[in-house]
């Protein structure tokens, strides 16, 4: 074996683990789910190619509203998180110095020590109708009787938009990090206000770190299950939610790869339109 | 109320502190109408601080700065008839350089037609009449430099405040900037602050220099003011080259001082602060004061020394010579009309200076 080939041995297998992820557990599933999506059960155990899935899809009023209700309440979700974690991002990068930068940095990660459903549990003992607000409200004498706070749409962006926090926060710290307080103040100095310094100097500065915090939190929220189901209730109305119904309860496998195929879809087609709005590459906002 | 007579920027007991340091201490300051004054210190004398608050992005502790006769305390950076060329001059890299030199007008309000008029003339003032279209990662270190000050021009500041803008470019490029920028401040006649901690920048281009140290200005003159006649011996040593003794005042003449230095030598000297007898000073003579050779009528101070080494600098070519018993190193201007070119280690020349040329300064030098 010469030295050529020893490097190229070597360059397969660093890439071995990341090219059987991919391939097993990404590539596969999917075409399987795709190939499943695209039949139908004409007899038991037989199956010819049909689109019928996706017809009931389009049909039924139930699933094209859930699933148009699900991509607005993530966008909604996105943009409530981005708006919340701009504010303390730029605290984090810009205005704090040295300790207490790292400290404040460490307090938005402690949450995730513990999984997303007991912190999800921590809000529905909060919220619920029995729980700390509805008490304390009670107690103030604001309301006469118990108010329930949980299974509404208002609790479902709550639960997102929390579980989201971080992954906004990280990649906007990042890019506040980097951005120069001369260019700040060259800003003002130029006649510029508060206002005109975020429009034209900061966010276009951060808006690799916006769009690749708004991607993943996009994500995450679409596919989320478990907040919309425990925070939302019975009427949550997330298609996640659906594609669970079809596999687990209603053993209808076929229309459940079918709306997992849309839902791939969607998030695809709406990261797509997102960078072609904002101007952004996937491989420049993901690459920092 | 501002007539011609006004100041352009007057500062009155400006103070800042952080903490227990004194940043700026109490400086009165004024400036004339179209001068290129300079504020030259070490790094740490507290000149970035006072030209912040000059742009106001610091506030006084006390004291008071007017514009034309305006009070500025309490008026934010973007109010002010102020702009500022920023050390790594902060050009936005999200936008062209016509964006960058329209970003001031467009903050006024100014329409649209104005706006592109302006820029266009802008950027033909610093000679680059066709850049506004690049980006700012395409311009080199100079047309960088050209940008950023175009665009604080083309808001017509009272004062433009220039904080070391030329530390980042090479050296030839330097040289040139620096004769570029006097001559564009001459043409355009705005008063323009330019804080440095390089002495020929400021020697080059003002028409007035601060000499800053700890807070406070130590001398305020025209540049042959302070490389002639220094008040005090940071001055002394701070601009221009000065070889430096310490010595003891032995007699005391109206204004000329015998100084005997430690090693052994005689030194006379011309004092503006008239010194006591046995009072222990620092002499200061410039090497290019040195004369080689047998002075014409005579000299007031006369060494001989051995050359230890030759620094061969083009026109600023020097020697370090050893001289007296005690070995003093003495730097020694070595002017290149060819009549030392044939000079080597270890060759021992006379050198003289008179005592005007000596300036000597009393108590601690820095």
């Amino acid at each position: 074996m010469n030295h050529g080939d020893h490097q190229k041995l070597f360059f397969w297998l660093l890439l071995a683990p990341f090219a059987l992820w991919l391939i097993l557990l990404i590539f596969i599933p999917h075409l399987d789910m795709l190939s499943i999506a695209l039949r139908e059960r004409v007899a038991p155990r037989e199956y010819a190619f049909s689109l019928a899935n996706f017809q009931a899809f389009f049909t039924e009023p139930l699933y094209w509203r859930t699933f148009l209700r699900t991509a607005l309440m993530s966008i909604l979700a996105t943009a409530l998180t981005l708006l919340i974690a701009f504010p303390v991002a730029w605290y984090i990068a810009k205005i704090l110095r040295g300790r207490s930068k790292s400290l404040l940095f460490l307090l938005c990660l402690i949450p995730f020590w513990v999984s997303e459903l007991v912190r999800t549990y921590g809000w529905m003992i909060l919220l619920r109708e029995t729980g700390v607000v509805s008490r304390v409200l009670q107690w103030s004498g604001l309301v006469d009787g118990p108010v329930e706070m949980l299974y509404n749409d208002a609790a479902i962006l709550l639960g997102l938009v929390y579980n989201a926090l971080l992954f906004m926060v990280v990649p906007l710290v990042t890019a506040l990090d980097s951005l120069s307080d001369e260019l700040v103040e060259a800003s003002y100095d130029l006649g510029g206000n508060s206002l005109s310094t975020l429009r034209f100097v900061v966010i276009p500065h951060a808006m690799p770190g916006i769009v690749s915090g708004c991607i993943i939190v996009f994500m995450l929220t679409l596919g989320n299950y478990l907040t919309p189901t425990l925070l939302g209730g019975k009427d949550s109305l997330w298609f996640t939610g659906q594609i669970y119904t079809q596999f687990i309860t209603r053993f209808n496998w076929e229309l459940g790869s079918a709306f997992g195929v849309l839902l791939l879809i969607l998030s695809s087609v709406i990261v797509w339109l997102g960078l072609r709005l904002s101007g952004q590459t996937l491989s420049g906002t993901l690459a920092r | 109320m501002s007539s011609d007579l006004t100041p352009d920027l007057e500062t009155r007991q400006l103070l800042r502190r952080f903490g227990h340091f004194t940043a700026v201490d109490q400086i009165d300051l004024s400036i004339a109408r179209g001068e290129f004054f300079s504020i030259l210190g070490p790094s740490g004398c507290g000149k970035t601080t006072l030209l912040r608050m000059l742009a106001g992005f610091d506030q006084p502790d006390s004291g008071d700065i007017l514009i034309r006769g305006e009070s500025m305390l309490g008026v934010a950076p973007n109010k002010r008839p102020v702009n500022m060329v920023f050390q790594h001059l902060a050009l936005f890299p999200m936008m062209n350089v016509a964006d960058n030199i329209a970003y001031g007008l467009r903050r006024r309000g100014t329409d649209r037609h104005a706006i592109a008029a302006k820029v266009r003339t802008a950027l033909e003032s610093v000679d680059l009449p066709d850049a506004g279209d690049k980006r700012i990662d395409q311009l080199s270190g100079g047309q960088k430099q050209r940008v950023a000050i175009a665009r604080a021009l083309v808001l017509e500041p009272r004062l433009l405040l220039l904080d070391e803008p030329l530390g980042a470019l090479d050296l030839k490029l330097r040289e040139h900037m620096k004769v570029e920028l006097k001559q564009l401040q001459q043409r355009i006649g705005t008063t323009f602050i330019y804080i440095t901690h390089d002495q020929s920048e400021a020697l080059v281009m003002s028409d007035r220099i601060a000499v800053m140290q700890r807070g406070r200005f130590e001398q305020t003159g025209s540049p042959t003011d302070l490389y002639y006649s220094p008040e005090s011996a940071f001055v002394a040593g701070f601009v221009g080259d000065a070889n430096r003794w310490r010595g003891t005042v032995t007699q005391v003449n109206g204004d000329t001082v015998q100084v005997s230095t430690g090693n052994g030598l005689q030194l006379l000297c011309s004092s503006k602060q008239t010194p006591q007898q046995g009072e222990t000073v620092s002499v200061f003579v410039r090497p290019e004061a040195i004369g080689i050779g047998e002075a014409a009528g005579g000299a007031d101070n006369r060494l001989e020394g051995r050359i230890a080494n030759l620094l061969f600098n083009g026109a600023n070519s020097s020697a370090l010579l050893l001289c007296g018993p005690g070995e003093d190193e003495v730097r020694v201007a070595l002017p290149q009309t060819g009549q030392y070119r044939h000079l080597k280690r270890g060759d021992v020349l006379s050198l003289y200076f008179s005592a005007a040329q000596a300036s000597c300064f009393g108590g601690d030098a820095a």
